[in-house]
């Protein structure tokens, strides 16, 4: 016992200053325990809250009002349908800006004349609200799909553009140079240099502004709808069926996460090197 | 003459006005010498390289290598940095290849010409590792192999070893000798280190900082080349005589800064 008394301390003396290392990666064990609480401490209070609280489940359902609201969607076939008609429109639009967005903003960090013809522009645009365009994109394109995946694309073209713009900025021109040294021209530099030294960075980009498109699509979906996960929440909130908004809510919130860990897992397969680093 | 500098002068445009870096610098290097350029910092060096290497145009004076005058960078002027510029994705053998692919050479024959330069920096053991993988000296190795992979003409080094422990250094000159006497290459160095200039090259150009200039041309004959012959008096006059030589502009330069 008297041995096992000083190691004691000193791991507990570690223990304080554990959480608050600087910069630098904490046990995995904690770091799991931590994860989990995130989740489940948010929980159980609303548990607690929904059990002993008495409060009115149209103002406050509990996690299990919630869930066997989860049920009754489930089973008609309304909460699939809806979840599917975001996702495709999201999956469309964000795919397109995506796909733009990518050569145009490696053009415009790569070559100083194109950053000049179209920067002052995009810097212009990003800073109109995408929502803002949803009165004018009725006016020109409707209440069908059109305006719904436009809108995505405008959210995500411009911010993605100017995010890959900076990430080819930081491209080291020693890389380049040394390209050239090699023998390179200079579209192979720009293809084989410059490109995959900035994927990681493009990858990065498309995360965060897919989390932008999938706010935009239930926006959207709040305005005008016939279907979509915004369309039921603005629904159930008419009817004040409010464990209805907490599914809604909850299933955006997973999927969100979903697209996330996604992001994630692709750049550690495709970007080994990168991966690493961070 | 092989590598030729003539009359080179460089001049850089800045907010403070017209800054001259490089002032009258001549040079005459011959097939297979062992060429050092020694300097302050600040005294222009990387600059002369990269007039060399054609990715800066001097502003008069001209460059040439073989007969040709320089225009652009090539494969024929093989150029280590003086930062690490190892492409982070690639693995070694990649980064070894990858001056061959964009010459358009076969898989095969890339994957030999790779291998065999592999196996002279002594990395081949290394081949499937990512250059974060590698400590400093195992990376400078593997962008000597990158360069040598195209057998160039002449080898251009900006300081490769300046970010290097004494002791891994001194494995590093080792090493170069070794590459220097197996393939009887051109080698045109830099460096600030005198003792690393006097123990590799055999000839030495002193330059002057600000601007920069050959102050003096100095040919190096030692008795032997192995770590003892730092102890030996020759070695030592050679080396007194460069700090002199440097110690004296370093003021002037110190006094500019
Ligand atoms: N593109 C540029 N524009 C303006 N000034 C420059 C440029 N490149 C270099 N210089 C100036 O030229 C001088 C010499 O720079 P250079 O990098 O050639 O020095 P160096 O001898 O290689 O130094 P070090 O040993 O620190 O690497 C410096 O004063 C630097 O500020
Ligand atoms: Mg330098």
């Amino acid at each position: 016992m008297s041995h096992t008394e000083p190691v004691d301390r000193s791991t507990k003396s570690l223990g304080s200053t554990v959480f608050w290392r600087l910069a630098e990666d904490i046990p995995r064990p904690l770091q799991t325990g931590l994860m989990i609480a995130s989740i489940a401490v948010p929980l159980l209070l609303w548990w607690l809250l929904t059990t002993f609280g008495s409060i009115d489940p149209t103002f406050l359902p509990s996690p299990a009002n919630v869930i066997t609201a989860f049920g009754r969607l489930w089973s008609t076939g309304e909460l699939l349908q809806d979840t599917v008609a975001s996702l495709w429109r999201v999956g469309v639009g964000f795919f397109m800006a995506v796909l733009c967005s990518i050569p145009v903003g490696v053009l415009m960090g790569s070559f100083a004349s194109i950053r000049a013809l179209l920067e002052p522009l995009f810097g212009l645009v990003r800073y109109m609200p995408a929502p803002a365009f949803i009165p004018l994109l009725i006016l020109y394109l409707g209440i069908g799909e059109e305006p719904k995946i436009t809108l995505i694309f405008i959210g995500v073209f411009f911010f993605n553009s100017l995010m890959v713009m900076d990430t080819v900025k930081f491209v080291p021109k020693d890389l380049i140079e040394a390209t050239y040294t090699l023998g390179g021209n200079r579209l192979q530099t720009l293809l084989q240099v410059i490109f995959p030294h900035v994927l990681p960075g493009i990858l990065d980009a498309s995360r965060i502004n897919l989390a932008a498109a999938w706010q935009l699509v239930i926006v959207s979906e709040l305005i005008a709808a016939t279907e979509g996960l915004g369309r039921r929440i603005s629904v159930a909130g008419r009817f004040l069926r409010t464990d209805e908004i907490f599914v809604g809510l909850i299933v955006i919130g997973v999927i969100g996460l979903i697209f996330d860990l996604f992001f994630q897992y692709l750049l550690r397969v495709s970007c080994r090197w990168a991966a690493q680093k961070r | 003459m092989f590598l030729e500098i003539n009359n080179l002068h460089k001049h850089f445009n800045t907010k403070t006005g017209n800054l001259v870096v490089l002032k009258d610098i001549n040079m005459e290097i011959q097939r297979g010498e062992f060429i050092c350029a020694v300097g302050a910092s600040g005294s222009g060096k990387s600059t002369l390289l990269r007039q060399i290497a054609g990715l800066d145009q001097p502003t008069s004076g001209e460059v040439k290598v073989d007969g040709e005058v320089i225009t652009g960078p090539g494969p024929d002027r093989g150029m280590v940095f003086q930062h690490y510029t190892l492409f982070p994705w690639m693995t070694v053998q990649q980064n070894t290849e990858f001056g061959l692919k964009l010459q358009r050479l076969s898989k095969k024959e890339r994957r030999e010409k790779a291998s065999t330069y592999l196996e002279v920096v002594g990395l081949s053991k290394f081949a499937k590792s990512l250059p974060s993988e590698l400590s400093g000296g195992m990376k400078q190795r593997v962008a000597i192999a990158r360069a040598l992979a195209s057998e160039p003409k002449v080898l251009l080094l900006d300081e490769p070893f300046g970010a290097l422990d004494v002791h891994t250094k001194e494995l590093m000159h080792q090493f170069m000798l070794e590459l220097w006497e197996r393939t009887h290459l051109t080698v045109f160095m830099i460096t600030h280190d005198v003792e690393e200039a006097v123990f590799l090259s055999n000839r030495i150009y002193a330059l002057g900082a600000r601007p920069g200039t050959v102050r003096r041309e100095m040919s190096i004959k030692l008795p032997e080349r192995t770590q003892h012959v730092k102890r030996n008096s020759t070695f030592h006059d050679y080396r007194d005589e460069l700090m002199e030589i440097m110690r004296g502009h370093g003021q002037e330069a110190l006094i500019a800064a």
